[in-house]
């Protein structure tokens, strides 16, 4: 296997995703597979290959700074699921 | 045994462009909650986020101005946390290839110039702010998410908070002259983060460091990290190791506090933004940003004592602020007289922006009335005491120096033989002083003087009336 069960924890803890030790045990054989999958890159020769920064052959595409009308608020409230004086209401958050 | 303190910085510095950096909401302090929003901004699924033009250029002259290189190929990355205040749950930021890297900033430590580096200063956005008025949770703005910014990171090199509030300042004013931030501190719009260790003096080993987030201004920022150094070298001292940690600094309380233990270390996961395409700049755009870098304060600085023959203390404090360094330019413009100019923003100026809490830029009258005033002590007018009192009328409303001298019947009194009556009778008055004089003491004159300038309420022009004095005392002595 390329990926331990606690690898598949730590990732899936960063995801604030929780599975059952059974969904873990499918997860790791295929994380492990598409790891291995990607493995074959590591056959190729890559000397004097430049490395990919970007995966999109463009470059430079910029917008002008010109300020423009935002959403009215009832738009950018639509799928907020609670709202208070004008605040996106979340869990309290304690700094 | 001694201790070495060791602090490295990072600065935040929102950019002054008019609209986000990935999507055209006003960049506008001080809207209502949530009004400066959009798709873009709030993270929604499908949208395509395109980078402001003028956020690269600022970025590229900010480094320019720090002495930076600046990258032909640089691209954006998405670094991945979950907090309330980023609705993407990412950070559109710079991880491998910033902006600008490898800079210098010199500065002046007690008369000796010291080199801080500068790492890197890569582009990011800002996250939203959380409001803590509810009573059963947290609101989000998300006014500011998205709001340009670059950061500043410098090599450990500064060892003091003197050092570390002299190198804050430069960046503020470099930043500010240079156009890409209007640094205003009580908007938040630069912020200082700070990494501090402590070590035995000389030892090459790092100690264990500590970080203080978002100090928002420069004493906020000397005072925390003096707070720091001393609670570190407390700890080493009674042997209890120092915890990697983020503090947070109270700045009412003067004490700083655990946040959250480092131990833990966060994992971005940084991965190369697929939405944002390469930012390429050639060696020509490069060079063109260079050649239009305005005059930065050293030079302006420079410029100053050998332009214009001031003090190097003057010149440091005229080029401290752009706008200083504009109203005295366009007033000397007007009046050859520098070092009378200098003094009268340095001295006189201050203290009265200060009780009106206004900045050179909101003053109620222009470079034009000073040099008028100034102007005006200068052939003899007025003396300097009344100027000063023309100052405060000026500071009052919208009249000219040479009207609130008009109106207020202010001009020295330069007529000989009306001074000669005032001056005939204070001698007369003052037996003593005379005989004084006569015996040698020289500052009964200083007597005299005071009597004429009190009978004339100020308004005697001074030069005149110490001849006539003389003259009459030496009159009476015979």
């Amino acid at each position: 296997m390329k990926i331990s069960k606690d690898e598949v924890k730590y990732v899936a803890g960063l995801a604030r995703i929780s599975f059952d030790e059974d969904e873990i045990d499918k997860l790791q054989s295929e994380l492990s597979a598409v790891l291995e999958y990607a493995d074959a890159l590591n056959k190729v020769d890559t000397e004097g290959v430049a490395p990919t920064e970007h995966i999109l052959p463009i470059k430079n595409v910029f917008r002008k700074d010109e300020a423009k009308e935002s959403l009215p608020l009832e738009e950018v409230f639509k799928n907020a699921p609670d709202t208070e004086a004008g605040g996106f209401k979340v869990p309290k958050v304690i700094e | 045994m001694d201790y070495d303190i060791v602090i490295g910085m990072e600065i935040h510095a929102e950019l002054a462009t008019k609209s986000k950096i990935f999507c055209s909401c006003s960049t506008e302090f001080g809207a209502e909650e949530n009004t400066h929003a959009c798709p873009v901004c709030l993270g929604l699924p499908g949208v395509l986020p395109v980078i402001n033009e003028k956020v690269v250029e600022y970025a590229a002259r900010a480094g320019l101005a720090l002495n930076c290189e600046i990258a032909n190929f640089s691209k954006m990355d998405r670094k991945n946390y979950f907090y309330p205040d980023l609705p993407k749950a990412y950070q559109t930021s710079q991880f491998d290839l910033p902006i600008c890297t490898g800079g210098t900033v010199e500065i002046d430590v007690d008369g000796e110039t010291k080199p801080i580096g500068i790492t890197r200063i890569h582009i990011e956005e800002d996250a939203g702010k959380l409001l803590h008025e509810s009573a059963d949770g947290t609101l989000v703005d998300t006014n500011r998410c998205g709001v340009p910014l670059i950061e500043i990171v410098t090599e450990p090199d500064i060892t003091s908070a003197e050092e570390a509030k002299i190198f804050a300042e430069k960046i503020r004013n470099t930043l500010e002259y240079t156009g890409v931030s209007d640094c205003k501190m009580e908007e938040g719009s630069i912020r200082f983060d700070v990494n501090l260790s402590v070590k035995p003096k000389g030892s090459d080993t790092l100690g264990t460091r500590t970080e203080m987030k978002n100090l928002n201004s420069f004493r906020a920022l000397e005072r925390a990290i003096q707070y720091e150094a001393r609670r570190q070298i407390t700890e080493l001292k009674k042997g209890h190791p120092i915890i990697q940690e983020t503090r947070k600094w109270d700045d009412t309380k003067g004490v700083s506090s655990s946040l959250r233990s480092k131990e833990e270390a966060h994992d971005y996961r940084y991965f190369p933004e697929p939405d944002l395409v390469p930012i390429v700049l050639t060696d020509e755009q490069i060079q063109k940003f260079r050649d239009e870098l305005p005059e930065l304060p050293e030079q302006k600085r420079a410029r100053y004592i050998k332009e214009y023959n001031l003090p190097e203390y003057d010149a440091g404090v005229l080029t401290s602020s752009k706008d200083t360094a504009r109203f005295f330019e366009e007033t000397v413009a007007l009046i050859d007289k520098p070092k009378a100019v200098s003094n009268w923003l340095m001295v006189e100026i201050p203290p009265h922006l200060k009780e009106a809490e206004i900045t050179i830029n909101e003053l109620p009258f222009e470079p034009k009335d000073l040099a008028e005033l100034i102007a005006m002590i200068e052939d003899g007018t007025i003396s300097g005491k009344i100027a000063k009192k023309v100052l405060t009328e000026m500071f009052k409303g919208e009249k000219a120096p040479k009207a609130i001298v008009e109106e207020k019947g202010w001009a020295q009194m330069s007529d000989a033989s009306e001074l000669e009556g005032i001056i005939e009778k204070i001698v007369e008055e003052n037996p003593k002083s005379v005989a004084d004089i006569a015996s040698g003491n020289e500052k009964a004159y200083g007597f005299l003087t005071g009597q004429v300038m009190k009978a004339t309420k100020g308004q005697a022009n001074p030069k005149l009336a110490n001849e006539i004095i003389r003259k009459k005392v030496k009159e009476k002595i015979g």
